[in-house]
């Protein structure tokens, strides 16, 4: 059976195609597009995205109004199945604001909006996006936001590192995040929310500094998640 | 009725917004400004008897992210 994935279109989302062609070029099955006033997912999915962009203008807060919307409920309700959830950037905004992962994202600690490759380690090796990676291997992606600014109180980010949630670190920490996290795993390890762009590196450039494959490590990991189940 | 919502960062939050404005007012050579931090204002026009515990509600669920964030609740008419 095909791998079935759904990409979320949230007003103002601008990373969704992005998505959507990762997701096909690597699983080789075109992605399933969701429209955020949906009130219901395609049914069996494997994975569900939700991609980078500035849904609903950001008003009120990053990922604020997205969480409100009708798809999210069915968002909650599947990952609260199991089902696998991937939030990228504003994605990661949207999954802290709807409360399927602990903590938010402030605005960055430089008040720069920050665009560039950034190093990653990588932190946890037994999810289903990260499982292929070893464990303190560095990777490259790119970021690109305004608000990845990783906040949670000392308790949560204990329980955190104590769980092995904490699935990238960023290398050199571009915008304040608390203990230089990059990317957080639920308690079950099936919801991932990560302010780096995997999907912007997903083929080899031919200016190194422009991107790269590390980003496909991850899209191939759930795929063999996929196949594993 | 009308209320207003005062929608603040909690404290020992860091406020990058608020530490920018600070540098501004410096530059602008205003002296003596210890600590600035930058919130939100939301004005809810209400339909006359809504209880506390529903404007609460308005709050918790959308207007601040408990989080990050703490709320003040105000009468204004």
């Amino acid at each position: 059976m095909a791998f079935r994935a759904a990409v979320i279109t949230f007003p103002g989302s601008n990373c969704d195609r992005d998505m959507t062609t990762a997701l096909e070029a690597v699983s080789g099955t075109p992605a399933l597009r969701v429209w955020h006033g949906d009130a219901d997912l395609p049914d069996r999915l494997d994975l569900i995205t939700l991609p980078g962009g500035f849904s609903y203008g950001d008003y009120l807060r990053s990922g604020a109004m997205a969480a409100t919307s009708p798809i999210m409920r069915a968002v909650v309700a599947a990952a609260e199945r199991g089902v696998p959830v991937l939030g990228v950037c504003n994605g990661f905004q949207v999954l802290t604001e709807a409360r399927l992962l602990p903590g938010a994202l402030l605005r960055n600690a430089g008040q720069r909006f920050v665009c560039r490759t950034v190093e990653l380690t990588v932190g946890n090796t037994t999810s289903p996006f990260t499982h292929g990676f070893t464990a303190g291997q560095t990777i490259r992606i790119p970021v690109a936001h305004h608000d990845g600014n990783y906040y949670a109180d000392a308790e949560t980010l204990d329980m955190l590192e104590g769980e092995g949630r904490v699935a990238f670190r960023y290398g050199e920490c571009p915008n304040g995040s608390a203990r230089d996290i990059a990317g957080v795993l639920s308690a079950n390890g099936r919801v991932l929310g990560m302010m780096p762009h995997p999907e912007r590196a997903i083929e080899p450039a031919a200016v190194p500094s422009l991107g790269g494959a590390d980003g496909r490590r991850l899209f191939e990991n759930m795929l063999a998640s996929f196949a594993a189940a | 009725m009308q209320v207003r919502v005062l929608v603040r960062l909690k404290p020992g939050v860091l406020d990058p917004q608020g530490r920018a404005v600070h540098h501004a007012l410096e530059g602008l050579g205003f002296e003596g400004v210890g600590d600035v931090r930058v919130g939100r204002m939301i004005e809810l026009d209400l339909a006359d008897g809504t209880d506390e515990a529903s404007i609460r509600q308005m709050c918790e669920k959308l207007l601040a992210n408990t989080v990050i964030e703490n709320f003040q609740i105000e009468s204004i008419g």
